[in-house]
């Protein structure tokens, strides 16, 4: 009986011949991923450890990464001492790849993680954050988890208790239409499977829109994943994951991509045609109360949010930028946007990116997630409505319960933020908005 | 017997339970003030003390969607909640069994606020309506964490089997 991507890839790293959907499995991790919540998983950690008589120890320091990101710089004196913290456990267990608040190595860690090279297909990979479905652009199997589990894998070096996830299979044909992109994509499913609707399961992407699609694009859809409850999401590997890793992750070593058997057993077949797709907007408060834009063509905005590991690649700000470029941001909106890392923030600044924004009156912050969890930065007031390219709208998401979170592409924010109000970025025209 | 005291509908996410801005507390011992702390007055109940230990807060489907925050089960815990749902988001499901926060799941639910819920191992009776619900098992993989009492007691007796 042929198998999914994920069957193979728990099947390698538990050692076994071959495992199916609902199976319980132990893999092995190849790669586990903190951001501050390191803090807590150190915490668990050493709580495992004490009473044992033996020093903690982490299984292979080598297969840990951890990234500041969620509050950064710090907007506490609890947050900083965490931080601190983090960074003398970093430096005690010779952890190397850490990602401290720094303009160049710096950046949200499910950016960090592909461009350093440091997901591969095939590979396990955990994370102590629920979009730690992105990495499965790469053709890997990755998914979220909470920290005392975190804690286990530090400890054993493998998951305990996996089921082997059921696989459905999201074939994506047609070309985009001008100013519609991977985010249409994933809202658009999102809305269509709902938010509980790939609850256990994988999503396996295919079709030829996604062997079109660059892997800043299936990050995007891999990233969302989880929003319709999948474990994680899955681009099989292909000549464009080689192509990143060797060229823009600077990965020189073998690489083992990892296909499903073209007799593998779906739970479900999916199709989405795309080439009559019109861009898409998730609408308070669920991720799945997703509408054409049609629908809320011209409700009003005081904020608009480019950035986060969803829509903060150099791609999106590429298509931001040209639609502000020369043109101003809306009287009593305020733009922020926030490149997803270092990297991108000195790709854009060289390409005049950034230039573009900051002239056209948004504000340019320092890579990281910013409102999107609305801990430290762009809270929302009373009654105010952001429109933004983050992942999440639940209520209070941007930090203040009485607000509303709309979600789009770039391009949709981008023309927003021209007009004050939710703008089809398909009605632009010379000088301005139709 | 749980006395419900919250209903709460479909898609309960983790922001809700304990909002983002609060991340910066991490310890178990920290978070319980924190819960469902947009919800201001069920939150002022919980800190004066006056939701009775093993209390039930019962939900729809999808309760604990979105962030992976172990805050959200750690603050429920802290007041020794019980969770009752027609289904529950995989994350949120997971961590609650390694810090050993009770859910019950009830695809058929239908309590309101006030009702007694008798809850045993494969069913819930709402006292107040004299219906019977069936309940679904954890997934199979969970019971050896639960037996060891979390997921710390368990790695910690895995480890200790090593060399």
């Amino acid at each position: 009986m042929g198998k999914t991507v994920v069957e193979k890839v728990l099947a390698r790293a538990s050692g076994r011949a071959a495992v199916t959907a609902g199976d319980v499995v132990e893999p092995a991790a190849d790669l586990c991923m903190s951001h501050e919540n390191a803090a807590l998983v150190i915490n668990q950690f050493l709580e495992i450890w004490q009473g044992t008589g033996r020093e903690a120890r982490i299984w292979d320091p080598s297969k840990v990464a951890i990234i500041f990101d969620h509050r950064v710089p710090a907007e506490s004196p609890k947050t900083a001492t965490n931080q601190k913290k983090v960074r003398d456990f970093v430096k005690a267990n010779r952890i190397a790849k850490f990602h401290d608040i720094r303009g160049d190595l710096g950046g949200i860690c499910h950016q960090i993680l592909p461009e350093n090279g440091y997901v591969r297909p095939g590979a396990v990979v955990l994370g102590t954050d629920s979009h730690t479905t992105s990495h499965g652009a790469l053709g890997a199997f990755a998914f979220g988890i909470g920290a005392t589990e975190m804690a286990s894998v530090w400890t054993l070096g493998t998951a305990l208790n996996v089921e082997v996830p059921a696989t459905i299979k999201v074939n994506v044909h047609g070309r985009l239409p001008a100013m519609v992109g991977p985010k249409d994509i994933i809202l658009h499913l999102v809305g269509l499977l709902t938010a509980e609707g790939a609850n256990y399961r994988v999503l396996e992407f295919h079709g030829d829109a996604i062997r079109d699609m660059s892997t800043s694009g299936r990050l995007v859809l891999c990233n969302m994943s989880v929003e319709a409850g999948a474990t994680s999401g899955i681009v099989p590997a292909d000549a464009e994951t080689l192509r990143y890793l060797r060229d823009e992750a600077g990965v020189t070593d073998e690489l083992h991509p990892v296909q499903p058997d073209p007799d593998a057993v779906y739970e479900r077949v999916v199709d989405v045609d795309v080439s009559a797709l019109e861009p898409q907007i998730a609408c308070p408060h669920t991720v799945d109360n997703v509408k054409p834009i049609s629908a809320v063509e011209g409700t009003r905005v005081h904020q608009i949010v480019i950035g986060s590991c969803t829509n903060g690649r150099l791609d999106d700000l590429e298509v931001a930028a040209g639609i502000l470029r020369g043109q101003k941001v809306a009287e009593g909106v305020r733009m922020l946007v926030f490149p997803a890392s270092g990297r991108i923030y000195t790709q854009a600044l060289l390409k005049g990116y950034l230039a573009d924004f900051v002239q056209a009156g948004a504000v340019v912050m320092n890579p990281g997630c910013g409102p999107c969890l609305g801990v430290h930065e762009g809270a929302l007031g009373d009654g105010e409505t952001a429109l933004s390219t983050t992942n999440r709208n639940f209520k209070g998401r941007m930090g203040n319960p009485k607000s509303e979170v709309y979600l789009c592409s770039p391009a949709v924010a981008a023309a927003s933020a021209l007009t004050g109000m939710i703008t089809d970025p398909r009605h632009r025209v010379a000088g301005g908005v139709r | 017997m749980s006395s419900v005291v919250l209903t709460l509908g479909d898609d309960v996410s983790t922001d809700v339970i304990y909002p983002g801005r609060y991340m910066a507390t991490v310890l178990p011992t920290e978070t319980p003030q924190f819960a469902f702390a947009d919800l201001a007055e069920f939150n002022a109940k919980l800190k004066a003390k006056q939701i009775q230990p093993g209390s039930a807060i019962v939900a729809g489907k999808n309760f604990g969607c979105g962030s992976s925050r172990e805050q959200a089960v750690s603050a429920l815990k802290g007041h020794e909640l019980v969770i009752v749902a027609k289904g529950f988001a995989r994350i949120f499901l997971q961590n609650s069994v390694n810090l050993g926060l009770e859910l019950v799941e009830v695809p058929d639910l239908d309590a309101r606020e006030g009702d007694v819920l008798e809850i045993t191992a494969d069913a819930v009776i709402n006292r107040a309506t004299a219906r019977r619900f069936e309940r679904l098992p954890l997934p199979a993989a969970r019971a050896e964490i639960v037996k060891a009492g979390g997921l710390i007691a368990y790695t910690r007796q895995r480890l200790l089997a090593t060399r």
